[in-house]
């Protein structure tokens, strides 16, 4: 049927209804009814896929991360590298609760939020209209903790094996106030100096958090690996992983849960989730076969953490581009970053000689960075036209589209995100330094942090 | 009494352990361990970061026969574990002044 002659035959049938509800007042209730009807089934749909959602992004970092970088530690720190990722998720939700919420998502200032929402304060089931205006507020509070719980989780790998459990806990406690709430108020608050969608400044496309989650992580965590120094025997002991089984369990488990981090970021159960779901796990699979090639030709034999190392670097990298770009530039991303990433951490990591223990700025600094400079090459309105100018049309979004200025936004978003992380870290590590001191004993290295800090062992085999 | 001690490959461990019980040797003890002669180890890489490994993973299997039997059951052990290739292991034999048996205090190869 021709576009016309359906706006005729639409007009021809609404006009007479119109005309007949406003004649009979019961047919005007009813018409309501039926709106309500229709709106609360969309909160349903959407609510249900959004708390799925939530999470499918915890079990990213319980068990996911726990068990990937758990099983790349030696057999005497598997605990306490676990409890990095555990503890997380109990002490984030507390600061969340009472105050990083609000500074990540109250108000419309352009670098952090505000107060209105601390101790969670008007945060029920009445949707927040700025974010998710179909689900309650709930539930997008609880689904935007389970990013700020993983976020931090991810640095841990940087210091694995050596830090003390106290100054890490002073540590996440001031990453997640000073870095991460201004970082994720700028990118996706209202008002914030990089948002795309709510009046930033500098525009920047980020979906589900490449400068957000990845980027803050993983170049804090380079920052991290530089302060500490490098473990006692680096890099002439053995250091091999001790359990890479939990570790394709983990990764395994990071990937099926990505789809809750990327497609959930539509915030709704929209056909912009199932392109974002399409795209997460196409750049993940490109990925994790660009790590292995590159591998293969370097080493001559592809391996298992090879290809799990190289699965992570690629949903790292689609995650800023996941709600932007098609299955094909997906696919490519993935690639890049598969290959990219692994040149990072197997060739000129080892150049430098710095010990990022389970390479977090080798991935998710460097595949973070990769994806949000891609995603302004490869966002496109096919995918997206969420984007429209006051007139209503849909806006070109990157180069692809036309709209090259894109990846310079994208580079402002990536500058930020790398200065906030660089400097807050360094920060906050020497607050931790002088009050507490970030590192073990050598007695404690040296004995294992699971006995040292814990007083406990991961495997006990005469039990 | 003899005692013989053999460092094998492990996947040879159920060839040799069949290859004794055929000619009625049941007892023996064995453990894992790693180590190496003339084999050379070989290079793992995890992620960029190599490692020479050069002690192996054998089974050593310690078990004490009648002397008389000694030759036998080294042939045997010899010929179920030989690949002809270098890591097969070797075999020691040591003479052994007593056996006892804590169950019931029998001593000698009435213990064995």
């Amino acid at each position: 049927m021709k576009p016309t002659t359906k706006l005729c035959l639409l007009s021809l049938v609404s006009a007479p209804v119109t005309v007949w509800a406003q004649a009979n007042p019961d047919i005007q209730s009813r018409l309501a009814a039926v709106e309500a009807a229709a709106k609360s089934a969309q909160s349903a749909g959407d609510n249900a896929w959004m708390l799925t959602c939530a999470a499918l992004v915890l079990m990213m970092t319980g068990p996911g991360l726990a068990l990937f970088y758990g099983g790349l530690v030696r057999r005497k720190n598997v605990l306490s590298t676990m409890m990095h990722s555990f503890i997380l998720m109990a002490l984030v939700t507390v600061l969340w609760a009472i105050v990083s919420y609000s500074l990540a998502f109250g108000g419309d200032a352009p670098f952090i939020g505000d107060f209105r929402f601390a101790l969670l304060n008007n945060v029920g089931s009445a949707p927040n209209t700025d974010y998710a205006p179909t689900i309650p507020q709930q539930t997008f509070m609880v689904y935007q903790l389970m990013f700020a719980i993983i976020t931090p989780a991810l640095i841990s790998g940087a210091f694995a094996e050596r830090m003390k459990f106290s100054a890490m806990l002073l540590f996440m406690v001031l990453w997640a106030l000073l870095v991460y709430s201004p970082q994720a108020h700028m990118v996706w608050g209202k008002g914030g100096l990089l948002s795309a969608s709510l009046g930033g400044k500098f525009p920047c496309f980020d979906f589900a958090g490449g400068t957000v989650v990845h980027i803050t992580s993983g170049v804090s965590a380079l920052v991290c690996a530089l302060y500490m120094g490098k473990r006692i025997g680096y890099p002439s002991d053995t250091m091999k992983p001790h359990n890479l089984v939990i570790s394709v369990i983990g990764a395994c488990l990071l990937w099926v849960g990505w789809f809750g981090f990327n497609a959930g970021s539509a915030l709704n159960a929209s056909g912009l989730a199932s392109s974002a779901f399409v795209a997460t796990h196409f750049g993940a699979a490109a990925a994790a076969l660009g790590w292995m090639l590159g591998e293969w030709i370097h080493n001559g034999k592809p391996s298992m953490l090879g290809g799990i190392s190289g699965c992570v670097a690629g949903l790292v990298a689609i995650t800023p581009a996941s709600g932007f770009v098609q299955p094909f530039p997906a696919l490519l991303i993935g690639f890049v970053a598969g290959i990219v990433c692994f040149l990072m951490v197997a060739v000129i990591k080892q150049k430098f000689g710095y010990d990022d223990a389970l390479d977090a700025f080798g991935v998710h600094g460097i595949g973070g960075t990769v994806g949000a400079l891609l995603t302004g090459v490869f966002a496109t309105n096919l995918v997206n036209d969420g984007f429209k100018d006051s007139a209503g049309r849909v806006l070109p979004l990157g180069l692809v589209d036309g709209h090259p200025a894109q990846i310079l936004n994208q580079a402002i978003g990536c500058a930020i995100a790398w200065g906030l992380a660089i400097v807050g870290t360094l920060i906050i590590l020497k607050i931790c330094d002088a009050l507490i001191g970030v590192r073990v004993s050598k007695e404690q290295e040296i004995q294992g942090l699971d006995v040292g800090l814990h007083g406990e062992e991961g495997y006990i085999l005469e039990a | 009494m003899k005692k013989i001690e053999a460092i094998i490959q492990p996947f040879k461990l159920d060839e040799v352990k069949e290859a004794l019980k055929s000619i009625g040797i049941d007892g023996m003890t064995i453990s894992e361990v790693r180590g190496h002669g003339r084999q050379k180890g070989h290079k793992e890489v995890y992620r960029g970061q190599e490692y020479n490994v050069d002690l192996l993973p054998k089974v050593k299997l310690e078990m004490v026969v009648s002397s008389t039997r000694a030759d036998e059951v080294i042939k045997t052990l010899a010929g179920a574990a030989r690949t002809g290739k270098i890591g097969d292991g070797k075999i020691f034999v040591y003479d052994v002044a007593e056996a006892i048996r804590i169950r019931n205090d029998d001593r000698g190869e009435s213990a064995l």
